[in-house]
């Protein structure tokens, strides 16, 4: 026991001791989880617009206000032709043009034919497809306004409800994918990364001689490591709670036992890395591209598995995170119970059972 | 517990006692059949040019490697079975030192202690005289990474014997350093033998050699010569013990690297 601690005191001194290591632990989660949240919003707000409008009657009118009203676009004035459409996207910050065709009203009420023109920036295809899709749902709503005026006898109006994220906020989709990067990060980086120095700097032999056995060693330098995870967790948890608004609607004991078994998978993910690399160069650099891309890529979080090749979306069965995604979101979103995540609780925890040994043994195997 | 088997005979115990042992790596055979015994308190020099197999040898007296063939006993436990006991009772230092730079001299210290079981009451009293003895009082709270190489070598040595061990292991603990605090550095080796520790040092700095009790000479994995440097340079005719190892030297057919 006392060997134990004293191992594990020398451990957070490395931690606490070297700048880089505590901004990566504790700055790196609430700069990346507040940068996903906020930023990488695919909502659009306040987004600038123009109008060419040679009719300037009420419909127009009516149509413009009912745009400038809505919190996703503000009104930049009206262009006197043509011509300065194409000006106006590269000058001034505009995300939308609209376009009207002369004598709109009129047009409208006889013969039905009355013309909008969307124009936006097809250089940003995601950002030009939300605005133009809010811009015409404002113009259909508007349209609505007016046939309560005219009765028509037919009318089938889809009403769209989302699910578990009715307001579609970007982060619902960010936060899970953002814990289960950030644990996996610190995690296995982290261990890879201190376990490989010890090789590198000989203390590692100098270790392996002393009286510790090689399991003593592994769990008192992953031990630390675990601790500073449930920490992040505890952190990523209140503040996309308390910050981006997120609610945990299922059960918290069971997300927490989730990120637990997640976090181990992790754990053991970087004490196999390190069995490979001697140099900590070496066992960042295969973290980065065994662990952070994947993760990145296949996990679900910022690409959907299901518009992939079926190759990648095979490989995607490995990577952990995206077991772990499915799991945060159904209990975290949905409010489902254990029956309902039993599949990726198996599936983690076979993933750290499988890597546990594997590391172990290879730990030991490397005496030798 | 070593406190009391330190001093306790006059007439030497055997403390490492080696029959046949051997290491082969596939094909290569990187130990071949050696056998030696060192006596208690005895500066036992481990001789060879680099890739002689003077590390692996060492590497399976302190357990770190498993013998192909042959036996051997460390402090009287088994180095094929009993690891785990002659890992409690030796010391090591290696040829990096090994300290962790980022903590201070006082908290390296107490870590190795801790990490050999020294009880607590003992430690702050024996860091503290061996602080003295090593003049590094106000060294105290430094972080090892300012120290001058010799200063971490010294701290890396006490470090190894904090424990009292029975035997300490050194591999090639002088690299590096240059011959004046090399000899400073032998002084403490001297004071450890003195309080009974046995010292198995490897090293491929003959002048070295001539500080030990006794030597052995590793070519290609083989014991070539083993006895006190004044009697091998009797026997080889020669002035000092570089002209003896260059004398050895000689028939290796394997390449130093």
């Amino acid at each position: 026991m006392n060997q134990f601690l004293a191992f594990v005191r020398k451990e957070f001194y490395h931690i606490f001791r070297d700048t880089w290591t505590m901004i990566i632990l504790l700055v790196l989660p609430i700069v990346m989880l507040i940068l996903f949240g906020f930023m990488m919003t695919t909502e659009v707000k306040n987004t600038r617009f123009a109008i060419y409008d040679p009719s300037r009657d009420v419909a127009t009118q009516g149509i413009v206000n009912k745009i400038s009203m809505s919190d996703y676009f503000i009104f930049s004035g009206y262009l006197d032709s043509p011509d300065q459409i194409e000006d106006v996207f590269r000058k001034d910050k505009i995300g939308l043009v609209v376009v009207f065709s002369e004598r709109f009203y009129e047009n409208m009420m006889h013969t039905g034919d009355a013309q909008v023109q969307l124009i936006a920036d097809g250089s940003d295809p995601n950002t030009a497809a939300t605005l133009t899709m809010y811009a015409s749902s404002l113009i259909a709503s508007y349209q609505q306004d007016m046939m309560g005026e005219v009765k028509i006898p037919y009318q089938i109006k889809p009403e769209i409800k989302f699910l578990y994220n009715p307001t579609l906020k970007g982060s619902y989709n960010f936060v899970p994918g953002v814990m289960g990067m950030i644990l996996m990060l610190i995690c296995a980086m982290m261990t890879s990364v201190s376990i490989a120095r010890e090789k590198e700097l000989g203390t590692m032999e100098v270790l392996l001689v002393s009286p510790m056995r090689p399991v003593q060693i592994i769990i008192s330098k992953v031990v630390p490591y675990f601790v500073l995870s449930i920490i992040n967790l505890a952190t990523i948890l209140l503040l996309s709670v308390y910050v981006l608004g997120m609610p945990i609607v299922g059960s918290l004991s069971l997300l927490i036992l989730i990120s637990v078994i997640y976090i181990l998978v992790a754990l053991s993910l970087g004490l196999l890395i390190s069995s490979v690399a001697k140099k900590q160069m070496i066992a960042l650099l295969i973290s980065a591209m065994v662990l952070i891309l994947p993760v990145l890529m296949l996990s679900g979080m910022m690409f959907p598995l299901e518009n992939m090749p079926w190759t990648l979306q095979v490989l995607a069965h490995v990577v952990p995170t995206k077991w772990y995604i499915i799991a945060v979101k159904k209990v975290m979103l949905q409010g489902l119970g254990f029956s309902y995540i039993y599949q990726e609780l198996i599936i983690l925890s076979s993933m750290a059972v499988v890597l546990i040994v594997l590391s172990i043994k290879r730990f030991k195997y490397r005496l030798e | 517990m070593n406190i009391k088997n330190i001093n306790q005979g006059l007439e030497p115990e055997i403390v490492i006692s080696v029959q046949n042992l051997t290491k082969k790596f596939g094909n290569f055979t990187a130990v071949d059949s050696i056998s030696f015994e060192v006596k208690q308190g005895e500066i036992f020099g481990f001789l060879g040019a680099n890739g002689a197999g003077k590390t692996t040898a060492m590497r399976m007296l302190i357990g770190l490697s498993r013998p192909t063939s042959g036996k051997g006993t460390v402090a009287g436990f088994d180095i094929s079975t009993q690891t785990e006991q002659i890992k409690r009772t030796i010391g090591y230092m290696s040829q990096k030192f090994a300290l962790y730079d980022d903590l201070k001299v006082w908290e390296n210290i107490r870590l190795y202690a801790g990490i050999y079981g020294v009880p607590d009451s003992l430690i702050a009293p024996r860091t503290d005289m061996l602080l003295k003895q090593l003049g590094f009082e106000k060294e105290r709270d430094t972080l090892v990474k300012s120290l001058p190489l010799g200063w971490k070598q010294k701290l890396a040595f006490s470090v190894a014997i904090f424990h009292e061990p029975k035997i300490v292991f050194l591999d090639e603990p002088t690299g590096g350093v240059d011959p004046a605090v090399r000899r400073n550095f032998w002084e403490m080796i001297y004071q450890a033998a003195d309080k009974g520790i046995t010292v198995f040092v490897t090293t491929h700095y003959m002048d070295e050699a001539e500080y030990c009790d006794r030597v052995s000479i590793m070519v290609d994995g083989r014991i070539e010569a083993l006895d006190s440097p004044k009697a091998l340079k009797n026997q080889f005719n020669a002035r000092n013990m570089d002209e003896v190892f260059h004398q050895l030297a000689r028939k290796s057919t394997r390449n130093s690297d």
